[in-house]
């Protein structure tokens, strides 16, 4: 056990929010903004959504094609790397299952690896297998209403199984391919896949 | 990263606590001593652990405030209120105490001599501390260098405080400004003002970043560190001012919601 700090007693959690959280996080109830840079804002007019395949073959959805695709509500825990969860989240969005069965009649195929891609440059990588099976959404809706600026409006990718910074706000393209290439954070010292449950904050965590 | 590839893990570290300096009435600087240090960038943090005697834990990420020439790691903590982490760092921690923590963390919100300028730094509360690294280390690196040395790297820091006793750094700013010509310190005070104050006195707005901001022009590298709204707020505003994204750095800090 590590050395115990003299007098530090901390906050106790209900058994239920202890069960929930993972190792070195704790529950807020306000939604902390986290961005790199400024925040970018695209016209819904210009604002189109990309899902490329390996193979060169390319879907893509306007704003209203893409909010015309079937909706999915899906309530989550999320957990950011610099330590704050939230509990019970609720977004609504597309699954990336529908996206890629909807982009497979273009003549996408499947890859092992996404690399995500946002307005303002943002990337970030997550393996196939972390998207599909309903694990994963590009969601433009946050309790009830339009998804806000500051939190990834108009669309953001959402996977809550992992840190938050793979749910990578603005964005506009999932570029599936054959290798994996480490996305923004992942090329300055954070983790490549992220699990919250095995603390995998920073690259060298096991 | 090691030879072959992968990256070694950043290890828990065991700091000494050497001194303890008062900043504000609500925030205190941690000396630390560290064994096996690595050295840091400005505006980089280190992750802290608190261990309780039957095993619970809480972890919490700080800047650094010390430069990487310093032999020791600084920390300023600010107090929050009803906060589970800072009241024990900022009140029970004394000298001779040990605190558990791993980095240095994060590769984007850094500045290096070797970035160039020129430089705008534009802080609320506590947000002031990483930009303090990067100020530290100005000082530091080119201490010895011609005045030409700092003419080419000028920095404009612009401040945000509510009252001038909350003001972190207050006089180390003063003086750093007063022997430096290339270095433009300005503070806003948007709650409570000193007798006589002719500074300014509200939020950092458009017309205050025109006044006090280099021009988009001279392509400054931009760090804004704070509160959310401020932060929100002047990254938004200065990319309408023709700023480039890609210059325009960004780190929220402080407590959650909060506003200065």
């Amino acid at each position: 056990m590590p050395p115990v700090s003299r007098g530090f007693r901390g906050r106790r959690q209900s058994a239920d929010t202890a069960s929930r959280l993972p190792p070195g996080q704790y529950e807020t109830r306000d939604f902390p903004v986290l961005s790199a840079g400024p925040t970018p804002r695209t016209s819904l007019t210009t604002w189109d959504f990309a899902l490329r395949g390996a193979n060169g073959q390319t879907a893509c959805w306007t704003w209203d094609e893409f909010t015309a695709l079937p909706r999915q509500t899906t309530t989550k825990d999320i957990h950011c790397v610099t330590k704050w969860s939230k509990f019970d989240t609720v977004w609504e969005g597309i699954s990336v299952d529908t996206l890629l069965s909807e982009a497979a009649a273009k003549g996408v195929v499947p890859s092992p690896f996404v690399l995500a891609t946002c307005d303002g440059g943002y990337t970030t990588n997550v393996p196939l297998a972390d998207v599909t099976g309903g694990k994963a959404w590009v969601a433009f809706m946050y309790n009830g209403a339009p998804l806000p600026a500051e939190h990834g409006g108009p669309a953001r990718l959402l996977v809550p199984h992992l840190y938050f910074w793979k749910s990578a706000k603005w964005v506009r393209e999932l570029r599936l391919m054959e290798s994996d290439a480490p996305g923004f954070w992942e090329s300055l010292g954070y983790h490549n896949y992220g699990d919250p449950w095995r603390e995998q904050r920073y690259s060298g965590d096991e | 990263m090691s030879p072959d590839g992968t990256a070694s893990r950043i290890a828990w570290r065991l700091a000494t606590v050497i001194d303890v300096v008062l900043e504000t009435p609500r925030t205190r600087t941690l000396v630390l001593d560290v064994p096996g240090w690595p050295g840091h960038r400005a505006g980089q943090h280190v992750d802290v652990r608190l261990t309780a005697d039957d095993g619970y834990q809480a972890e919490r990420s700080y800047s650094i405030a010390s430069p990487p020439e310093d032999t020791r790691l600084s920390l300023t903590v600010e107090q929050l209120k009803d906060g589970e982490v800072s009241p024990y760092l900022s009140e029970a921690l004394h000298a001779g105490d040990t605190l558990e923590l791993r980095g240095p963390i994060g590769g984007y919100f850094v500045w290096d001599i070797p970035t160039g300028g020129p430089l705008l730094l534009v802080g609320g509360g506590s947000g002031i501390v990483p930009l303090m690294a990067m100020l530290r280390h100005r000082d530091a690196a080119l201490a010895s260098a011609g005045a030409g040395a700092r003419e080419k790297l000028p920095v404009r820091l612009l401040y945000s405080s509510r009252r001038w006793d909350e003001v972190i750094y207050r006089d180390e700013l003063t003086s750093l400004a007063e022997k430096d010509p290339t270095l433009q310190v300005t503070h806003t005070l948007t709650r409570e003002q000193p007798e006589g104050w002719a500074g300014f006195r509200r939020r950092i707005d458009r017309a205050m970043l025109e006044q006090v901001a280099w021009p988009a022009s001279e392509q400054p590298r931009v760090f804004i560190c704070g509160p959310t709204p401020l932060v929100e707020s002047v990254a938004s505003t200065l990319v309408e001012l023709g700023h480039q994204p890609a210059l325009v750095k960004t780190e929220r800090f402080g407590p959650t919601g909060g506003a200065v």
